[in-house]
């Protein structure tokens, strides 16, 4: 039986530790495809998820929020930086975690509930595949599925033998959690999992994902860009701008105090929820910039309201702010040495 | 009373492929004035897109059966020739689509594509008609228009292909607007630009709009009144604030209560069970029934039709009075 792997640091320890992890994409072209440009998808990204919480990652498209997932899970490799998994890095000589070690204890659901299933295998298939890999004899691993199709909501008699086509996107989407947590994983990456559902079909999933969690004492990060199902998931939300961390802190904390330009102008292009409190203005205006070729400094200083001649030249630094120091803002208007006239006005 | 912009009465459509059928919209009833919102709110294969798409008459004739009226401005939709149905569509009403890299054609550029719309509607020569796409594309607040009139559609960043989207349909200036979750693929801090954007050029051109959307948040913010469909059928309507503040339809008070807004951490979300009927048969019966919880023997009857519940506001529901008291 697959037994969720032993933790090693205790509580204190995060079960994960990211330092300044950086992936570049080369845009080829040309007839002898050169690289012609590069994609800044990750640029310098630090934080850690302590065992047991949610991190929240939000932010737009090309913010990098999905290939921070794929790093996480090796689907690609970074071109530097660190990761460590309950204290361990990944193929280090000495006691080092193997790759599949990391994939047992790590494992991700999609947005895309149909493409991530394969077509040719049946549900219950599908569920004791990953098991069967790591070792486990196929009447074992065939119970460990029929086991957890019934603990995601579906009749093991009546679903295990469909196809993916036979079933609708949100009954797909729970065969794919089911799927995730068939190796006893201790971290698990939803990238926009709920995203593709109906609301009414959303909250259903919303529940579900909270009581395993509960049940088998999970650690989510969980991205989406939709900012209320962030908030009501998360323990703490990470705010990302073009491949940089702009802001990170406790979810009531963050959404009742953002700090940092980027973040506020997003909470404020929520749509309203109050007939006679419509949104009157735009909170910024244009689209975000191309990762191609990002703005130099802060790279949000194209569209920021405060930007000064400091914030195209100069990196903005994670800075605690006085009131929480896990409360952290890349903005130079925290830093009260930033040379910005409003500098530590935001502290 | 003037007469109304739009007024579709009994509306029905059958699609038939191989040996699938879907009934796709079951009985839909609806009524727009000239200058007014109408956002249609529902979930995937509600019937929301396909009811905008009959409006427009751009369903396939070969695979679909369309029964009841349709008149738009005047015009009788079902009835009209192609030849007519052309000069309908873009000149009385025009579309918006949730992908503008379909809507545009990728060999021609934005300027070209415009003044051809506003040439064919109009007969005006090509220079006026260049000279209307400029107009638009400052109208939609597109930065250096001029120069975007020579751009090809992939030049552009989403924000403002859809922009530009809203300056093709708006060029012959047509009375009725009819928008297909035309902000769901965009980034939040564009969606808003986008929704304020047409909530002006609504006013300043008087149109009527239905807003197609799944987004309660998104209706919110761009509708005078709300139709919320299910299963084929508005189950309720009427203005915006009563939709909201009084939800009378179980399926509307699903809906609200499953949609997460503001702080609920910690609470359980109060998820409507089950999924969407498959619509293979029309419905006989309420098609919510099997998800309701408040159902009960009268609801498998018939299907129960739109009943009024305040001035202005109508719900589908034989036990709105238990709904009401929960």
């Amino acid at each position: 039986m697959l037994k969720p792997a032993e933790d090693r640091g205790g509580p204190a320890q995060p079960l994960l530790t990211v330092r300044n992890l950086v992936k570049h994409f080369p845009v080829r072209g040309g007839v002898l495809g050169r690289t012609t440009a590069v994609v800044q998808a990750v640029d310098g990204v630090d934080f850690d998820v302590a065992k047991g919480e949610t991190l929240g990652i939000v932010g737009e498209s090309g913010c990098g929020k999905s290939t921070t997932a794929r790093l996480l899970i090796r689907l690609i490799e970074p071109d530097a930086g660190e990761v460590l998994f309950d204290g361990q890095a990944l193929g280090e000589v000495d006691g080092g975690l193997t790759l599949s070690e990391l994939r047992r204890q790590t494992q991700m659901v999609f947005q895309d509930s149909f493409a991530s299933l394969n077509p040719r295998l049946t549900i219950e298939d599908t569920i004791a595949f990953g098991p069967k890999v790591h070792g486990l004899a196929d009447k074992d691993a065939r119970a460990r599925a029929r086991d957890l199709l019934g603990k995601v909501g579906l009749n093991p008699d009546l679903f295990g033998r469909r196809y993916p086509h036979e079933l609708s996107g949100g009954q797909r989407q729970r065969v794919n959690i089911a799927r995730a947590l068939a190796l006893a994983p201790r971290l698990v990456l939803l990238d926009e999992s709920v995203s593709a559902l109906d609301k009414s079909v959303e909250a259903q999933v919303l529940n579900l994902l909270q009581d395993l969690k509960a049940e088998f004492g999970l650690t989510y990060v969980f991205i989406s860009h939709d900012l209320n199902v962030v908030r009501y998931m998360s323990d703490r939300v990470m705010v990302m701008y073009l491949g940089r961390v702009a802001e990170i802190g406790p979810v009531e904390e963050l959404y009742a105090n953002p700090r940092h330009p980027y973040t506020r102008a997003l909470l404020s292009a929520m749509p309203s929820m109050d007939p006679d409190r419509r949104t009157q203005e735009a909170p910024i205006a244009g689209d975000p910039p191309n990762p191609i070729n990002p703005p130099s400094g802060c790279r949000f200083h194209t569209r920021c309201p405060f930007a000064e001649d400091v914030c195209g030249k100069a990196v903005p630094a994670l800075t605690a702010t006085k009131a929480d120091p896990a409360h952290r803002v890349a903005c130079h208007m925290i830093d009260a040495a930033s040379g910005h006239s409003k500098a530590g006005s935001l502290a | 009373m003037t007469e109304a912009l739009v007024s579709v009465r009994d509306l029905r459509v059958l699609f038939r492929t191989g040996e699938r059928t879907v009934h796709a919209v079951n009985g839909v009833d609806l009524s727009l004035a000239q200058g007014e919102v109408l956002g249609l709110l529902g979930e995937s294969g509600s019937g929301k897109s396909v009811t905008l798409r009959a409006l427009l008459r751009l369903l396939p004739p070969k695979r679909t059966t369309i029964s009841g009226t349709i008149s738009v401005a005047g015009n009788d939709v079902v009835a009209m020739d192609e030849a007519a149905a052309r000069d309908y569509r873009g000149g009385v009403v025009s579309m918006i689509f949730q992908e503008p890299m379909l809507a545009f054609d990728p060999v021609f550029t934005i300027g070209e594509q415009i003044a051809e719309a506003v040439v064919r509607h109009e007969n005006v020569d090509r220079a006026a008609g260049r000279a209307r796409a400029l107009e638009m594309l400052d109208r939609v607040r597109i930065p250096s228009p001029k120069r975007r009139l020579d751009a090809y559609p992939h030049e552009m960043s989403g924000g403002m292909r859809q922009r530009a989207m809203i300056a093709l349909a708006l060029a012959c200036k047509p009375k009725l607007l009819l928008a297909d979750e035309p902000t769901t693929a965009l980034d939040a801090t564009v969606q808003i630009q986008i929704l304020l954007l047409l909530r002006e050029l609504q006013r300043e051109m008087g149109m009527g709009v239905i807003f197609v959307t799944h987004d309660m948040g998104v209706a919110v913010e761009v509708s005078d009144r709300i139709a919320v469909m299910y299963a084929g059928r508005i189950v309720e309507s009427g203005a915006v604030r009563d939709v909201i503040r009084n939800p009378s339809h179980p399926y509307t008070r699903g809906l609200l209560s499953s949609t997460v807004h503001g702080s609920m951490r910690g609470k359980r979300l109060e998820a409507i069970p089950g999924a969407p009927p498959n619509l293979a048969t029309a419905p006989t019966d309420c098609a919510f029934a099997p998800r309701c919880k408040w159902v009960a023997d009268a609801c498998r009857a018939g299907v129960p039709d739109l009943a009024p519940v305040a001035p202005g506001h109508v719900a589908a529901c034989v036990r709105l009075g238990a709904a009401a008291r929960a």
